[in-house]
């Protein structure tokens, strides 16, 4: 039976495309059969993340209006096996989905994945309601400031409220707390708010910290989910999130400002 | 709903009764709404003059339930709700463990059974997230979570937050100002008791990030620690 992850947050910029692309590389690098949906539609940007943007032929709107099938148009990764993307359309808006045809796709989907992350868009309008109505569990993608705390307290309302899960009364939605763009030495100086506060107002499991860091800006530049670089430090604190997720229990790093050594407040670094 | 159970209709019996019940607790039945209970009566009642009654008390009359025939179109006429009688529903289903008879002897000599058991209390098992507006009607609000930033819990009677408030919290939302909030950590954008706010600047001071209970004193909020 797939499991249906949506990675949501509310505000944009937040880190949601990223973060899809990372952790559905990461399942699928973890050998579980993954696609990554974009619910973005219109504002189609998971193939650039992901690299594939060339060979986007037919997109999840035409799955669902029936103009192509989902052998068509999955695109298989070329770097990770098992790893798959279903692009979203750039000419249409969010209007394009229905929740008939959401279904119809998601339930082909889970015939043959373990998998399935929906790369949920910004906002709580009809796009996002898609995206999150089908969900098994969500990573709720938070900044350590005050305006993205909000908007994800009001996403957990609706996962809580407006999902299939919450309307047929069955278990809730499974929500972890991802907090990227962490930077410790602003949080030291008091200019972001930290682990424990982000905490403490969601009050929802943490799955993982992503440090601030140039890797991500230059991983998605490339092409190149970050998760695959693993020297970087986001790239790392990605690896783990996928252990937590599939339910490891590893130590959070990359939460405290990293003491310089002797060497390097000599020569910089 | 309250429900009156009583075996003797007459006005001057009642209102003995009732001004004896009330006076334990004078704020507490204050403006509720009652359902008299005729499983005990065969006579027609006069429901108009009861009616009066019931408001001269500060109570107000709403209904009949386990009425027969003609005391249904009695009820009626007065302009009150016939209501399906529940004890009746769940006696078909399960049998009901029978009453002690002291008990009953006792009830029935006093005339008023019981003013039965007053509506429950709505309780929130989660955290009232951003956007999310509860209202308990007629009755107090718990809340077992926080009340996130931009969320709105309302309640006709006394408010409980065993989390943080940090969104806004309106209780005596019918104008009772004896209601109260209670939370475990006030960072409120907004306490209202009664239509008597206050915004988060007023409510800054050694208060803040605190247990602490609000309530109206003289016209006004007052705010103290909980111990």
């Amino acid at each position: 039976m797939a499991k249906i992850i949506v990675v949501t947050s509310g505000k944009g910029g937040v880190g949601k495309t990223t973060s899809s692309a990372a952790i559905g590389t990461g399942l699928a690098l973890a050998g579980h059969k993954t696609v990554i949906v974009d619910f973005d539609i219109g504002l189609r940007n998971l193939d650039l993340i992901m690299g594939c943007e060339r060979r986007v032929v037919y997109d999840f709107v035409n799955v669902i209006n029936g103009e192509a099938n989902l052998k068509q148009t999955l695109i298989k990764d070329k770097r990770t096996d098992n790893l798959f993307i279903l692009p979203a359309s750039q000419t249409r808006d969010k209007d394009a989905l229905t929740r008939d045809g959401v279904e119809k796709v998601l339930n082909e989907l889970a015939k043959d994945f373990d998998f399935i992350i929906c790369d949920s868009p910004a906002g709580i309008e009809s796009g996002a309601m898609m995206a999150l109505y089908f969900a098994d569990e969500a990573v709720v993608v938070t900044n350590p400031e005050v305006s993205s705390v909000r908007d994800s307290d009001r996403i957990l309302g609706m996962l809580s409220s407006k999902s299939r899960r919450a309307e047929q009364g069955l278990e809730g939605i499974k929500e972890h707390l991802l907090l990227t763009r962490y930077n410790p030495e602003r949080v030291e100086k008091g200019e972001m708010l930290s682990v424990e506060d982000v905490k403490e107002i969601l009050a929802i499991e943490l799955v993982g910290v992503i440090p601030e860091s140039q890797a991500v800006l230059n991983a998605s530049n490339s092409g190149q989910p970050v998760i695959l670089d693993k020297e970087s430090d986001a790239g790392q604190a990605y690896l783990d999130t996928i252990k937590r997720l599939l339910g490891e229990q590893v130590p959070f790093r990359f939460l405290n400002v990293e003491k310089k050594g002797f060497m390097k407040r000599i020569f910089g670094g | 709903m309250s429900v009156l159970h009583c075996a003797d209709l007459s006005v001057a019996t009642l209102q003995t009764l009732l001004s004896a019940k009330l006076a334990q607790a004078p704020a507490f039945f204050l403006q509720a709404p009652i359902v008299l209970n005729l499983n005990d009566i065969n006579q027609i009642p006069d429901f108009v003059s009861l009616k009066s009654l019931f408001t001269e008390l500060k109570l107000v009359l709403v209904g009949v339930t386990a009425a027969n025939p003609e005391q249904k179109a009695a009820a009626h006429a007065a302009g009150l709700a016939v209501l399906q009688a529940p004890k009746a529903n769940v006696k078909a289903r399960e049998p009901a463990p029978a009453m002690p008879p002291a008990t009953s002897a006792a009830t029935s000599s006093a005339g008023v059974a019981a003013v039965a058991a007053t509506m429950d209390s709505k309780v929130v098992e989660q955290t009232v997230r951003s956007g999310q507006q509860i209202y308990a009607k007629g009755t107090d609000l718990i809340v077992k979570g926080a009340v996130g930033a931009g969320a709105e819990v309302i309640a006709d009677g006394n408010i409980h937050i065993y989390g943080s408030l940090r969104g806004k919290a309106i209780a005596g939302a019918n104008g009772d100002t004896s209601k109260r909030i209670y939370c475990y950590n006030l960072q409120a954008e907004l306490v209202s008791i009664a239509g008597n706010y206050w915004l988060s600047d007023s409510l800054q001071g050694k208060f803040w990030g605190k247990s602490a209970c609000i309530k109206m004193q003289d016209d006004s909020l007052v705010i103290s620690e909980l111990v």
